[in-house]
């Protein structure tokens, strides 16, 4: 995109095209014959790794289409099939889910770096303001996106923020009914976000071509902020650029793959595992971790309108950057003072991302008013005043001296900062599987599970009972309306044979019709019958039980969590330690005590539970000792029970549990090698630039 | 993009019936969507009401303007915090009226606000009283 090109094809048949559109002459000269600059550092991979999310979420997303169903009724039920028997549906599921955290961790890396270097400065303004549209249209795709599955927190999430628009002045309450179609969130809402999820990624994509456009025109920032001068300053884009990107890719998928096959929940909330219901508000609303910064400063304004204004005015303030900050040296390398501020900020907007994943109260509040002023000071105050007061170090005079007087001394202690914080902001997102059972309630003793961990698989014999223990005990009341009967023999479950899956089903009774009379009747269940559930109805679940609907099994074990707090959710990065649900499950069925312990009060019709969240629970204590016959000589303690009947319900939850993690070890070990491939091939590339 | 004519048939008014709902007690029923409380006050509850300066209140609203006379123990209002549209739980917070959980604004036994981001009171929907124990909404 540098004018015309003088690439001639060798080929004829190209050379015919080339002649009518010169489409290959458009390509050669802006990804190859390109000149970039020869001191580029490894966060401008990244640029790179964004062009390649992008395109994964849209290859993933256009296939999940394929098998979503967008209705109120029918769409979390439809994820929970296309991860349960669409072909590799799990794969595809978990890439998109966890690609949209990771096109935010590459975006924030992309923004810091921008703001480092000053690559918005004159003449790349054009160029900033165009990535500032994009990472809108980013936040408004990922927020519709997240509503899709239609759990308890898209639902809720839904609700607050196209409330945020009736905040606006006489127009806003039309605004909202707009966005809702209905007078409230429900099925035409999903219906129009699920059209739009579709279009936006693609309105992205062209942004994006824009974006490279201009960045093509004003040439590259570099890090030490000085223009090219001669040839000498710069390489051609293939293959020092293109191969030194393949290398950034390739570290990024590992951790892109980390999250997949080893932590797909880390980053996501329990309580969207809870099909949406208009009647109950989650007791914590938080929006997806890359949304936490500007939630924080929307709640830290006690005024509506204000709070609202400020949360857009945050993100709009980035379009005046190229006018905010006046100095004439773009780097932050040769500014002392720029530098250190810029970390502060860096810091600043991971503290808010930390308390907008906070309960509004107390000391939270205060904090939360301080950084807000900080995060608009930066802007408002300290880059205006920094480009008047500061004297920069003085700059190279071109590229190649940088890079000379660099050779000496490298490694900057900067950088591995830089690489911890950049770290420690993307893991922030753990202290949003919070405040699940949090209220008045004692922490679960972690239980030592055989699919913990990479290897993890499911104990076969811990299985089998399990199902016999909820066939026997919590059916009663329980329904487990995601598995088949077909499931208990697939491959990664209890292991029955089919015979044996066939032989189970049929010793329940199936409502099938209308026949040809017109009636209803009852058969013997088939393999492809699903459980069916004790209740016809959740009204008729809640009057039989005292008020209280006995919430379905199938996705308990993924639907419960507990707070984690700081540091327990870096360390569980680390450690894949993803066990809170079954902990949580396996210790409220033992945690119901006769006792109530002085100062807690249990009203008439609930039961004392340890580790249920405010301790009054409707159920009675499930599980008592030899209530369930074991054949394989186990012993028929409620600990017994709880643990296996929980490795059941944790199979249910995710029944590809061990495909996951087989596949993941295979990935793994061909990205290992394919990223030393391409760092090798970097080197020897790279060998007479340096 | 407005309600479509299915969405806007479904909204008609309803009927409720008054006459099980004891005195200190509320129920929760949905008209368009919306959860509406309908709540039966004890005379404390009123009382409380009543004696607010109304003037010192963040949205000022009487309380005899919030329900129908010769109905003052009836209170009917949307269920919606006007911060950020959660429900809020009826019978908490430290004006025995309502408490959300989302973000803590808490109103009193008429449903007005008193604590809290809210800009406003909870709205009272367009109802009347066909009988002495049925009501109208809509």
């Amino acid at each position: 995109m540098s004018g015309p090109s003088d690439y001639q094809p060798s080929n004829p048949a190209l050379q015919w095209i080339e002649r009518r559109l010169p489409i290959i002459g458009l390509i050669h000269s802006s990804f190859v014959a390109y000149p970039t600059p020869r001191n580029l550092n490894y966060w401008w991979t990244f640029g790179a790794i964004l062009s390649f999310m992008l395109g994964m979420q849209i290859l993933t997303g256009v296939i999940l289409a394929m098998h979503y169903t967008p209705h109120a009724d029918l769409a979390f039920k439809s994820v929970e099939l296309i991860v349960r028997d669409v072909n590799f549906g799990w794969l595809l599921r978990n890439m998109h889910a966890v690609g949209a955290s990771m096109f935010f961790v590459a975006v924030y890396v992309h923004m810091f770096r921008g703001l480092y270097y000053g690559s918005y400065k004159e003449p790349r303004e054009v160029l900033w303001i165009l990535g500032v549209i994009i990472y809108l249209l980013m936040m408004a795709t990922g927020f519709m996106g997240y509503v899709l599955p239609w759990g308890q927190m898209s639902f809720w999430g839904a609700t607050v923020i196209t409330n945020l628009f009736s905040a606006i002045p006489y127009v806003g309450e039309s605004i909202v009914t707009l966005l809702w179609g209905g007078y409230s969130v429900g099925n035409p809402t999903l219906n129009r976000f699920f059209s739009l999820h579709y279009l936006l990624p693609f309105l992205i994509a062209g942004v994006v071509v824009l974006h490279v456009w201009a960045l093509h025109v004003a040439g590259q920032n570099n890090p030490d902020g000085v223009e090219p001068k001669t040839e000498k300053d710069t390489v051609p884009f293939t293959p020092h650029a293109t191969i030194k990107d393949m290398f950034g890719v390739a570290c990024f998928l590992l951790l892109y793959a980390w999250f997949i096959f080893y932590m797909p929940n880390y980053l996501g909330d329990a309580d969207n595992y809870i099909p949406a219901n208009p009647g109950v508000t989650p007791p914590h609303i938080v929006p997806e971790w890359y949304y936490l910064p500007f939630y924080a400063i929307l709640r830290s304004i006690p005024n509506k309108l204000a709070g609202v204004i400020a949360m857009f005015g945050a993100i709009i303030i980035l379009c005046f950057l190229p006018w905010l900050d006046s100095a004439r040296t773009r780097s932050s390398k040769y500014r002392p003072l720029a530098k250190q501020f810029f970390w502060i900020f860096v810091v600043v907007c991971v503290l808010l991302g930390y308390l907008g994943a906070q309960p509004p109260e107390g000391i939270y509040v205060v904090a939360g008013r301080v950084l807000t002023f900080c995060y608009f000071a930066y802007f408002l105050i300290v880059l205006p005043l920094l480009s008047r007061i500061e004297t920069p170090r003085p700059v190279p005079n071109s590229i190649s001296e940088a890079v000379l007087a660099k050779t000496g001394s490298k490694a900057t202690p900067m950088v591995s900062t830089a690489i911890v914080l950049a770290l420690a902001g993307s893991l922030f997102a753990g202290s949003i599987d919070s405040a699940k059972a949090s209220e008045g309630s004692d922490t679960p003793p972690g239980i030592k599970w055989s699919f913990s961990g990479p290897f993890g698989t499911f104990d076969r014999g811990a299985l089998q009972r399990g199902l016999k223990v909820y066939k026997e005990v919590c059916a009663s009341c329980h329904g487990l309306s995601y598995i088949a009967f077909r499931n208990l023999s697939e491959p990664g479950g209890p292991s029955y044979s089919v015979a044996q899956a066939a032989a189970f089903a049929s010793e329940y009774k199936v409502k099938d019709g209308p026949n040809d009379a017109g009636d209803m009747f009852e058969r013997p269940g088939r393999p492809a019958d699903y459980f069916p559930s004790p209740f016809p109805n959740e009204q008729a679940a809640r009057a039989a039980n005292g008020g209280a609907a006995p919430p379905d099994l199938s996705l308990i074990t993924k639907a419960r969590s507990y707070k984690r707090g700081f540091p327990w959710f870096i360390i569980d990065f680390f450690t894949q330690y993803q066990e809170q649900g079954p902990d949580y499950v396996a210790a409220m069925l033992q945690g119901f005590e006769d006792k109530v312990p002085e100062g807690v009060t249990i009203p008439e019709g609930s039961y004392f539970n340890r580790y249920f969240p405010g301790h009054a629970i409707k159920m009675p204590k499930p599980l008592s000792d030899g209530q369930v016959t074991y054949d394989d000589g186990s012993p028929t303690t409620v600990a017994q029970y709880a643990k296996d009947v929980t490795t059941f319900l944790m199979w249910t939850a995710e029944p590809h549990m061990e495909a996951r993690k087989r596949l993941g070890f295979q990935v793994f070990v061909f990205l290992i090698i394919f990223a030393f491939l391409m760092y090798f091939t970097k080197k020897k590339v790279w060998a007479d630039s340096h | 993009m407005n309600p479509d004519a299915s969405t806007i048939a479904a909204g008609a008014p309803i009927e409720v019936d008054l006459s099980p709902i004891a005195e200190g007690q509320d129920i929760k029923v949905f008209w368009r969507g919306k959860p509406i409380y309908i709540s039966h006050r004890t005379k404390k509850q009123i009382d409380e009401a009543r004696a607010v300066n109304v003037a010192s209140l963040p949205d000022p609203q009487t309380d005899e303007a919030r329900v129908k006379s010769g109905h003052e123990q009836w209170l009917v209002v949307i269920g919606i915090c006007t911060h950020l549209g959660c429900i809020p739980i009826a019978h908490e917070g430290n004006y025995d009226g309502f408490f959300c959980p989302c973000h803590g604004s808490q109103y009193d036994s008429s449903g007005r606000v008193r604590q809290g981001p809210a800009p406003a009171n909870l709205p009272v929907p367009p109802y009347q009283f066909v009988s002495d124990t049925k009501i109208q909404i809509g």
